[in-house]
């Protein structure tokens, strides 16, 4: 197997990162968001594993490690908000929740 | 002796604090006991003070007490310290012994009052920051005496503050005097800053060797200072808020407005007469407004129909004469009008205050009369003073000092035939309001019927003071006459005697003079109001008479002038710079912080998709930036 090169990698995370921002941008579901926020957190760390591949050091791998618990942390407290947001108003709809205004 | 000096002051100052702070938890006797009785022991220990330094008087001259040390800033070293010489004696006898008197007549006065322990804190602070005002040994503690009466002078007059009118008068009052007050206490920083000093020996020890005789600077201290006394004094053209603190209860009226406090500026030239001496314009000046003023208000106090505002006007013409014998250079006469105006005024007040009170609160004398049957006490009392008041010849108190006055108008160092003219005019006068007074109050047919007669308690003061009205003035007789002058001998150690001029006629000349000239006015009075004068009823259908009657009415019109003068200049100044340009810079500043408040809290509208948009732009721009720097 042909050696994929990082620049071909970096150009993939970079898609992906679009994908995940046009996500949050335009999806009404919060529970969708937080899935468009965690492919742009997965672009990242893709990022990070292509550049340690490319350099060949230990960082970019330790670097993805700490997205993924920094991830696993967020899911958990993003979904259990989600989970009493649909409790109280019995809508996911982000453009209903917008009480935080001036 | 000299260690008790502290509790003249120190008893009122007490009686101040207990009334204020308790007094609403406390009975009207035991009110009435703290609030007269601390006065009348301040007035015993007085007395025994006195005894002792007319018996021995002090090697120095003076009692002296130093209490606690005050401040010292860069030189200016105060204590609150007392200093008694005799003339600060004078003034502490009066103001005790007649405060005293007053206060027991309150107690009767006041009775039905809501406030009685109001009343009698006022009263008593008031006494308290006066004999401050007298006894202090430097003038950062006179001064501190002087705005203290004058507070209370406004918490009195405007003690019956629902009344409509009455905080306007208190407001008047203090205003006014305001006016002096911050002349003479730009007077005292000019003191300090020539002489370096405030002590008032020392003052005027230096004055002496640091100016010389009519110098600039000591002119316009003297000037200043005698502005201050125009204010608290009322002379003229400070004299407006006098007859209005009239509002105040008539013991108030009694002590204040015309035994103690209105004698305050004539305190404070005495005092500090080396200052004045140093500078004839200032001495010609006090002269001046002292005769102008006699004259004005006694013509004013000829047409009042208010009993109080006739009395005002009287006080603020006898202080005239008072301000005219400093002025002059005849300290010892002008301190013994004090002396002898203290005791007949504070009576006419008092007998006045009883009069209103029978006649249920009626002021206007015409609405009075032929109360000589009923009242009698108060109708005796109330001639005498009045007679005292008019100069009485040879049987009243008024009689010694105002004839001393007269004379020195003319033949003392500063004086003048025009003051002596304008002194014998207000002898005239004087003489034919007070008979006008008596004879409207007290003949005639009655015309309100009275009511309760006052009780024990305010007839036994008056006839101590009636008493004293005849009595005070027989220790200092005419030189020519008698060789009495126990008062200008004692007074004479602190103050200079009076130069006499050359080459004048005889001292019996114008006391003839006098006595014929008070005799006349006394008997147009009668001529005039008693019973129907024909000469009245023609010049009540003259407009001329008239409105000279009513310009006099007005006190020559100068509230109206005033009002012209700088009321209305100011309110009209106030009303075009109502939103007041200095302030504009400021609510600029205000005003375009709010205008971006407004912008930049739209865009907080609560919307998600906003924020992450707001979010990638910002990044965008950084990113954008990184590249092309």
């Amino acid at each position: 197997m042909a050696p994929i090169h990082a620049h071909t990698v970096l150009v993939v995370a970079a898609i992906l990162f679009v994908l995940g921002l046009a996500g949050v941008l335009t999806r009404k579901n919060i529970l969708f968001m937080l899935l468009s926020v965690e492919i742009m957190l997965n672009s990242a760390g893709l990022a990070f594993v292509a550049a340690g591949a490319r350099w060949q050091q230990p960082d970019g791998q330790i670097m993805y490690l700490f997205i993924l618990a920094m991830a696993a942390a967020e899911v958990s407290v993003a979904l259990a908000l989600v989970v009493q947001i649909h409790h109280q108003r019995k809508s996911l709809d982000i453009d209903q929740l917008k009480e935080l205004k001036d | 002796m000299q260690q008790y000096l502290y509790l003249i002051p120190a008893l009122p100052l007490a009686g101040f604090l207990v009334l204020s702070l308790a007094g609403r938890y406390l009975s009207r006797n035991f009110i009435a006991g703290i609030g007269a009785g601390s006065i009348c022991i301040s007035a015993l220990i007085t007395i025994l003070l006195s005894a002792r330094f007319l018996q021995s008087p002090p090697e120095t001259g003076a009692y002296t007490q130093v209490l606690w040390h005050w401040f010292s800033v860069e030189g200016l070293v105060s204590n609150i310290s007392l200093r008694v010489d005799s003339l600060s004696l004078v003034f502490i006898c009066i103001i005790t012994f007649i405060g005293a008197l007053i206060h027991i007549y309150s107690i009767a006065f006041m009775r039905e009052d809501r406030d009685y322990a109001r009343f009698f804190a006022s009263m008593n602070l008031f006494v308290c920051a006066m004999l401050m005002l007298v006894m202090a040994d430097n003038l950062v503690l006179l001064y501190l005496g002087w705005e203290g009466v004058g507070l209370c002078s406004y918490l009195l007059i405007g003690f019956w503050y629902e009344t409509p009118g009455n905080y306007r008068a208190a407001n008047k009052a203090f205003v006014i005097t305001r006016i002096g007050d911050t002349a003479m206490i730009i007077g005292l920083f000019l003191l300090f800053k020539e002489l370096g000093t405030l002590y008032i020996p020392d003052v005027l020890a230096r004055a002496t060797q640091h100016f010389s005789s009519g110098a600039d600077g000591v002119t316009l201290i003297a000037i200043l200072l005698l502005c201050g006394g125009m204010g608290k004094s009322a002379q003229l053209p400070l004299q407006t808020w006098l007859p209005d603190a009239m509002a105040g209860p008539s013991p108030v009226s009694a002590l204040i407005h015309a035994a103690t406090m209105v004698t305050a500026g004539v305190y404070l030239i005495a005092r500090m007469h080396t200052i004045f001496e140093l500078s004839p314009v200032a001495m010609q000046i006090t002269a001046i407004v002292g005769a102008v003023t006699l004259f004005v208000a006694g013509c004013s106090a000829m047409v009042q129909t208010d009993i109080k505002r006739i009395l005002a006007y009287s006080t603020i013409s006898q202080i005239g004469y008072m301000f005219l014998a400093l002025g002059v250079g005849a300290w010892s006469a002008g301190i013994f009008h004090f002396f002898t105006h203290a005791f007949f005024k504070a009576l006419l007040f008092l007998a006045a205050g009883a009069v209103i009170e029978t006649l249920h609160h009626e002021h206007n004398i015409f609405k009075m009369g032929g109360l000589r049957k009923t009242m009698p006490v108060i109708f005796w009392t109330f001639t005498i003073g009045a007679a005292a008041l008019a100069a009485l010849p040879l049987v009243t108190a008024g009689f010694f000092s105002k004839d001393q006055i007269l004379w020195y108008a003319w033949s003392a160092g500063g004086g003048h035939p025009v003051l002596w003219a304008l002194a014998l005019a207000g002898a005239f006068i004087t003489a034919l309001y007070s008979t006008r007074l008596i004879l409207v109050v007290f003949w005639g047919e009655m015309k309100t019927t009275p009511g309760h007669l006052p009780s024990r308690v305010m007839t036994v003061p008056l006839v101590i003071l009636a008493f004293f009205s005849v009595a005070a003035g027989w220790i200092e007789w005419p030189h020519n006459i008698l060789h009495v002058d126990l008062f200008s001998e004692e007074v004479q150690h602190v103050l200079p005697a009076t130069v006499l001029k050359e080459g004048l006629p005889a001292e019996i000349v114008f006391q003839l003079i006098a006595v014929v000239v008070s005799l006349i006015g006394i008997y147009s009075g009668y001529s005039l109001y008693y019973g129907q004068s024909p000469l009245l009823q023609q010049w009540k259908q003259s407009p001329t008479v008239m409105s000279v009657r009513d310009f006099f009415f007005s006190g020559w019109r100068f509230d109206q002038l005033y009002d012209a003068l700088i009321v209305r200049p100011f309110l009209f100044i106030t009303r075009i710079n109502k939103s007041d340009i200095s302030d504009k810079l400021y609510t600029a500043i205000a005003n375009v912080s709010m205008l971006l408040n407004r912008q930049f809290s739209v865009t907080q509208n609560g919307s998600l998709r906003w924020y992450v948009t707001g979010v990638l732009i910002g990044i965008l721009f950084i990113i954008t930036l990184q590249l092309l720097l």
